[in-house]
């Protein structure tokens, strides 16, 4: 669904006079197209330690212009505040009022990134202090940036480097136009294999992608986006659902399955349909779900079962069956779709933010089983989505809905499955068990 | 070989290879004039291919030959198949041919194809058939027609005027299609009345095949069998006239339409004859080397196949009993007896034409007078025959149902033969309009 009033503050003279009136001025967003520069301008980073040094050296090879000093006037496409080292509360006066005093000079679409190490509930009271303090400070950043520029955490995990390959690639998607709406968020960088990309426009080459809910919508975008990347596509979609299943399938060179993903061999199915034709699986994508919103006084079981047999007990059922079968290869990567419902819980919605919050548990449980067998598995948690279920929302819920978070309007399906694809590639290999919400910074469960 | 041109020139084959079913794809079929009423032949064709390369991953490939056809078919649709194909995710340099036997067009697709295959002409090949009872050509009387050809001759305005004036009233009625044969007059229905009673078929039997179509095809909906033979279509996910909770109750209040002047009871319904109905269905064959260069499945393999034509005209044998004469003549040939099938897929023109073969089959009279034989072919095994629902319930889209038939007994094989570890079989048989009938027969191993 179009969103008419971010197009009419983008143009013309409603521009000047929503600012003028101090309405909400949501920004055109900045998002990837294969072949586009990395960021809009140079990158500014910020931090004295030996990570500083090994990242500043690491982006001069992405072709980025790299500053480690403020330049008088300068336009920055980014800035990263390297912050791996703290020890005291102190140290984080320094970066972050410099990174402030820059805020301006970034250019619409500009990214700012912070690399910190999670705050552990052990050690030094004082560097567990400096380190969580980061959190809230880039969460408010974010708050406060505009013109679609976004703030974004990488954490390092123990022993992990800032050059590791698996940073890189976290950073690489997070400058990227790929996490355009993503903002307030932090990956925690584990120490899983990463490898960037060969291509940097098709990371997924010749990987073989199961994509479940395909026929249209999130699955949809998710299917043409994996397929942008390179990847082969293996469609499923309920056969009701197989008209806009083969639309689908022509339209980005993929096989469709028809197939009810509850039915309790769903998972052997599908690995014998990757088995065959594919000689092998290496990338999972369980987005079919289903809403049954009701009140819970006025719910009844159909409502209630359905919701968690479809949004979740398939997702356990087949990631088990998958597992077995042997058709996963390489480096397994599953990425499950999650709801910030799940999170913040939502009015109408205990069944379904019941399943999407198991989604989170069960992603959690099972990083140790996938990191077994080489891969990963990860959630995305979209938040406000401009899709033909959120078109039927009434008028004003959805204008409130869209402007209520820091860049106030509603996310795309491409957006959600830009980080799909990220979290499915290699490039996220350090990246497992956690979910990435894609919400433009909610105010709601942030 | 049929390959691309940077192939070795070796020579087409010499020995006759395997032609085998690798899948099919069709849309749910319609009773017409409800939910494919604004869909032309072309529009359900290309949505039955596009639903066919969606399955097999088939974008922009080149495929040997597409073949198909339609009964109904409007003079526009000269090039039906191929601009089926030009409108489709295939590759638009995937040739094409129209095909027209009647009822049989779908099933002839089928084994013209398999046959080229064999002979190594082509690698792969889509069959087809389409029918729409509801967006019919309508044809202008032959009065008319007559004038307007006259009328483009004419020179002179005199000429012209001479030419206007022939035409009368009547001529400007239209002439719609039917079901009649030019020869008879009779409809095809009329037409199996004579032999239905010909044959003594109660009014029971037929009803009891009817019911078993519906129970049938309604549990392999229910088990998930079309998930891979069917693609919805405008809004449509099953056959619309499957009537799953029908009754020998309800089927036997039904009244008679046909045969209501034969002197006999009539015994034919609306429940136990097929509807006009809409629909598309499409078949992908190959070389056991393209399914597996390809990755793809092998269903089963398109063994032989047989055409008849009976003599309906001078009344020496009834409208659609030709694949009476042309089964045995295929047993003959391939050396079997109908204990050596699993699966029988006799098309459900009506109950009775499907009764009036079984008891043909059973005659000692009929096999030994009308088939030359020793002895009776015998009863076919009621438990093997249309087990997932034929005709009667899914309706009959005249082109259509050879495809129909192909893709899913190759399915119902291919699961036997993988399910009790052996080699399966099958046989397909067609009747059609003209007195003819074509059967083939498929085997899984």
């Amino acid at each position: 669904m179009a969103d008419r009033y971010l197009d009419l503050v983008n143009a013309g003279p409603l521009k000047s006079l929503a600012k003028k009136l101090g309405l909400p001025q949501p920004a055109v967003l900045r998002r990837y197209r294969p072949g586009t520069p990395l960021l809009p301008g140079p990158v500014l980073v910020l931090g004295s330690g030996a990570g500083a040094d090994v990242l500043a050296k690491e982006m001069l090879g992405w072709d980025l212009d790299v500053r480690r000093h403020v330049a008088p006037k300068e336009r920055l496409g980014g800035i990263l505040l390297v912050l791996d080292e703290l020890e005291s509360p102190e140290e984080l006066s320094d970066p972050m009022l410099t990174a402030g005093a820059s805020l301006r000079a970034l250019a619409p679409g500009g990214r700012v990134v912070t690399v910190s190490r999670p705050a552990s509930g052990t050690g030094e009271p004082a560097r567990a202090a400096a380190r969580q303090a980061v959190d809230g400070a880039l969460r408010s950043l974010a708050h406060e940036l505009r013109g679609g520029a976004t703030g974004n955490g990488i954490l390092l995990g123990e022993g992990v480097d800032a050059g590791a390959p698996a940073v890189l690639g976290a950073l690489r998607f997070l400058l990227s136009g790929r996490s355009a709406y993503i903002n307030g968020q932090f990956l925690t960088v584990g120490s899983g294999t990463a490898a960037l990309p060969a291509e940097a426009d098709r990371p997924l080459a010749g990987k073989v992608a199961v994509v479940t809910g395909a026929a249209r919508g999130i699955g949809a975008a998710i299917a043409e986006t994996l397929h942008r990347d390179g990847a082969k596509v293996i469609a499923v979609d309920v056969p009701a659902a197989g008209e806009q299943l083969a639309h689908l399938a022509n339209r980005v060179g993929a096989t469709a399955l028809q197939l009810d993903i509850t039915a309790p061999d769903a998972g052997e199915k599908i690995a014998a349909h990757a088995a065959e034709r594919n000689h092998g699986l290496d990338i999972v994508v369980h987005n079919a779900g289903i809403t049954r919103d009701k009140l819970l006084a006025n719910m009844d079981q159909a409502q209630w079962d359905s919701v968690i047999a479809v949004n979740l007990s398939s997702q356990l059922r087949m990631n088990e069956q998958l597992l077995a079968s042997g058709v996963l290869r390489g480096a397994p990567r599953v990425v499950s779709l999650a709801s910030t419902s799940g999170i913040a819980g939502n009015r109408g919605q205990t069944n379904y933010a019941a399943s999407k919050a198991g989604i989170i548990g069960m992603v959690r449980a099972s990083a140790a089983a996938f990191a077994d067998a080489g891969g990963s598995i990860n959630a995305v948690a979209p938040g406000f989505i401009e899709t033909d279920m959120t078109a039927r929302m009434p008028f004003l819920t959805r204008e409130v809905a869209r402007r209520l978070s820091s860049l106030q309007q509603g996310g795309r399906p491409l957006d959600v499955a830009e980080a799909v694809a990220f979290l499915a590639s290699d490039a996220a290999g350090g990246i497992n068990g956690q979910t990435l919400r894609v919400c433009g910074q909610s105010m709601v469960g942030a | 070989m049929a390959a691309s041109p940077d192939a070795t020139g070796t020579r087409p084959a010499t020995v006759l290879r395997k032609a085998v079913v690798i899948g099919g794809n069709r849309i749910p079929f319609a009773r017409s004039n409800g939910a494919y009423t604004q869909a032309s032949n072309q529009d359900m064709l290309t949505a039955a291919l596009d639903g066919l390369v969606a399955r097999f991953g088939l974008q922009d490939e080149r495929i040997g030959e597409v073949a198909a056809g339609a009964v109904l078919k409007h003079s526009r649709d000269f090039n039906l198949t191929r601009e089926a194909v030009i409108g489709s995710a295939l590759s638009p340099e995937t040739p094409a041919y129209d095909l027209q036997q009647a009822c049989a067009t779908g099933l002839e697709t089928v084994v013209g194809l398999a046959n080229k295959i064999k002979l190594g002409q082509i690698e792969s090949a889509i069959a087809g058939g389409v029918d729409s009872a509801s967006d019919a050509p309508i044809a202008v009387s032959e009065g008319l027609r007559a004038v307007l050809l006259e009328l483009n001759r004419a020179k002179s305005v005199q000429q012209k005027l001479t030419a206007l004036a022939k035409l009368r009233p009547k001529d400007l009625a239209p002439n719609a299609p039917g079901t009649a044969e030019p020869r008879t007059g009779l409809s095809m229905g009329e037409h199996q009345a004579l032999t239905t009673a010909a044959w003594n078929v109660s009014r029971a039997a037929q009803d009891e095949l009817a019911l078993a179509s519906h129970r049938n095809l309604a549990a392999a909906y229910e088990r998930g069998f079309f998930d891979d033979l069917m693609t919805p279509y405008r809004g449509l996910a099953k056959d619309s006239n499957l009537r799953a909770d029908t009754t020998l109750e309800k089927l036997a209040k039904l009244q008679p339409v046909f045969g209501k002047n034969l002197g006999a009871e009539a015994t034919m319904t609306a429940g136990n004859s097929t509807p006009l109905t809409d629909g598309a269905s499409t078949v992908l064959l190959g070389s056991e080397d393209y399914a597996r260069r390809n990755d793809l499945p092998v269903l089963a393999e398109v063994v032989d196949s047989e055409a008849a034509a009976v003599d309906f005209v001078h009344g020496k044998e009834g409208l659609l009993m030709a694949p009476a004469y042309a089964v045995p003549r295929l047993l003959a040939r391939q050396g079997l007896t109908f204990a050596d099938f699993d699966y029988f897929e006799i098309h459900e023109a009506f109950a009775g034409t499907v009764l009036c073969h079984l008891a043909a089959w059973e005659s000692e009279e009929f096999c030994r007078n009308k088939l030359g034989l020793q002895k009776p072919l015998g009863p076919i095994d009621r438990t093997r025959l249309n087990v997932n629902g034929s005709s009667l319930a899914t309706g009959h889209p005249f082109a259509a149902t050879g495809g129909r038939l192909v893709a899913s007994l190759a399915k119902m094989l291919r699961e036997k033969a993988d399910a009790e570890s052996r080699g399966t079989r099958g046989l397909i048989s067609v009747c059609a309009a003209g007195g003819m009938g074509v059967v083939a027969i498929l085997e899984a191993n």
